[in-house]
């Protein structure tokens, strides 16, 4: 490998930097808004509510049996041809990922809610506790185990997905990558690079999962 | 009269659980319910906390009438359940699974939540496990953090539904001592069980149910040895052979 591959890196340094930071920002601002809404749909399942536990399933049903890069276009041109002009590409983007991984995000939660035994609930009741207390003080509390693992598992796909917001015009940290190819740097080295800070973000974020879920086990002295 | 069970009947589907059924309970009295599984005994404890509706007939607890929306949240102020799981919250400690009520629906301060519960968990002996994560508890520690945890509410009626049934056998003596310790002191207490060594001792009333009607009642002394019904003395003997 010549060392003018390097220097072109080197060059377009400042371009990668705002590119990691725009990923970033989108990433942080998604794993947010999907957990939102992750876990008002999960909580919304797990209580059935009549009619809105139909539309709710449609949005599931539709946001995870069609891909990604088809919803970010759906978005973007659709908010283009409504001329809503404030949904930027990052908006656009950000809808798109919170939705999609919103849909994902939900049955984790879903999951963790109905993991909860019954006679839960019953003990709370008898004893007094209101919907609201059952809910926040018994209920939310003890899936946190069992939600954890793959919440985080969904927080790595997340971060991994928000490289298809190129496709409609995200400078993300892919998208600066690829100026920086066709300014002459090696588009192997390049890669390489951006796939390493990938796996400096979402490693420590999976080291973490393991730690948060040890922690929980230590202190109630679950022999799991 | 502080439980009054006026001719209820309950359905899951196609079966008739409860086939009119009435029961009356004084003050300081203790009942035990025997039966088969699915005579309904169960279902009768739940219907008199509320945790199972009823089709017909009427239950009022010290004034109030379970089955009426209008007071159906009162009741749990005045009626202790103790479940067959123990049913503790797993991500609290003892003292914490006696003190949430107490903090969240009787809105008591911390300090005063902590003193009742505290003092519950003493009552069961388990005063110094007050830290301990149910996990960490035997069996019969767990239950008896759950009477605590029913107690710190200050119940008039206790209801204890198969509360030894899923215990192993050396740790069940450590729950029935502190039944028993209850109804000496007074507390009012429904009892579906089967130790037949605790309903004999302690009840004040023996209730045997069958096929969802109460098949006969009397004093433990009259159910146990000169049983009328033929179904009871069949039960019986089966039971007792163990």
């Amino acid at each position: 490998m010549n060392g003018n591959a390097w220097e072109a890196i080197w060059a377009g340094r400042e371009l990668l930097w705002n590119g990691l930071l725009a990923t970033l920002a989108l990433s942080a601002v998604t794993i947010i808004t999907s957990t939102v809404v992750g876990f008002l749909v999960g909580f919304a399942r797990y209580s059935r509510i009549p009619v809105l536990d139909v539309v709710l399933r449609v949005y599931l049903e539709l946001f995870r049996g069609t891909p990604l890069l088809i919803q970010l276009m759906f978005v973007y041109f659709g908010a283009a041809y409504l001329r809503l002009d404030w949904v930027s590409v990052f908006i656009a983007s950000a809808i798109a990922i919170t939705l999609y991984q919103g849909a994902y995000i939900s049955e984790v939660f879903r999951a963790g809610f109905a993991s909860v035994p019954p006679g839960q609930r019953e003990a709370a009741r008898t004893l007094g506790l209101s919907r609201f207390h059952t809910n926040k003080d018994v209920v939310f509390p003890q899936t946190t185990l069992v939600v954890l693992p793959p919440l985080f598992g969904q927080y790595l796909t997340l971060i991994k997905n928000t490289v298809l917001a190129s496709v409609i015009g995200f400078s993300d940290i892919v998208r600066q990558g690829q100026a920086i190819i066709e300014r002459g740097a090696n588009s192997f080295v390049v890669y390489l690079v951006i796939a390493a800070l990938f796996f400096a973000f979402n490693y420590p974020l999976s080291l973490l999962a393991g730690a948060l879920e040890r922690r929980i086990i230590r202190k109630r002295g679950v022999v799991a | 009269m502080i439980v009054q069970v006026t001719d209820v009947r309950k359905r899951f589907g196609d079966n008739e659980v409860l086939k009119g059924v009435s029961v009356e309970v004084e003050k300081g009295e203790v009942i035990a319910v025997i039966g088969a599984s699915g005579s309904g005994k169960s279902t009768l404890l739940r219907t008199i906390n509320g945790l199972e509706t009823i089709d017909s007939g009427q239950i009022v607890v010290n004034g109030v009438p379970v089955h009426d929306p209008k007071s159906a949240h009162l009741v749990h102020q005045h009626v202790g359940m103790v479940f067959q799981q123990f049913n503790l919250f797993p991500h609290l400690t003892a003292l914490e699974n006696a003190t949430l009520a107490l903090r969240k629906v009787k809105k008591l301060s911390k300090a005063d939540a902590t003193e009742r519960a505290m003092s519950a968990l003493t009552s069961v002996g388990l005063a110094e496990k007050a830290g301990s994560y149910p996990q960490q508890l035997s069996g019969g520690q767990q239950q008896r953090v759950a009477i605590a945890r029913a107690l710190a509410l200050q119940p008039q009626v206790m209801l204890f539904d198969e509360a030894t049934s899923a215990l192993d056998p050396e740790l069940v003596g450590e729950v029935t001592k502190v039944m028993r310790e209850l109804a000496a002191a007074g507390m009012t207490m429904l009892v579906v069980t089967h130790e037949m060594g605790f309903a004999r001792e302690t009840a004040d009333r023996v209730l045997f149910f069958d096929g969802g009607v109460i098949g006969e009642q009397g004093s433990a002394e009259q159910v146990f040895t000169s049983p009328s019904n033929p179904r009871l003395q069949q039960f019986l003997r089966r039971v007792l052979e163990h």
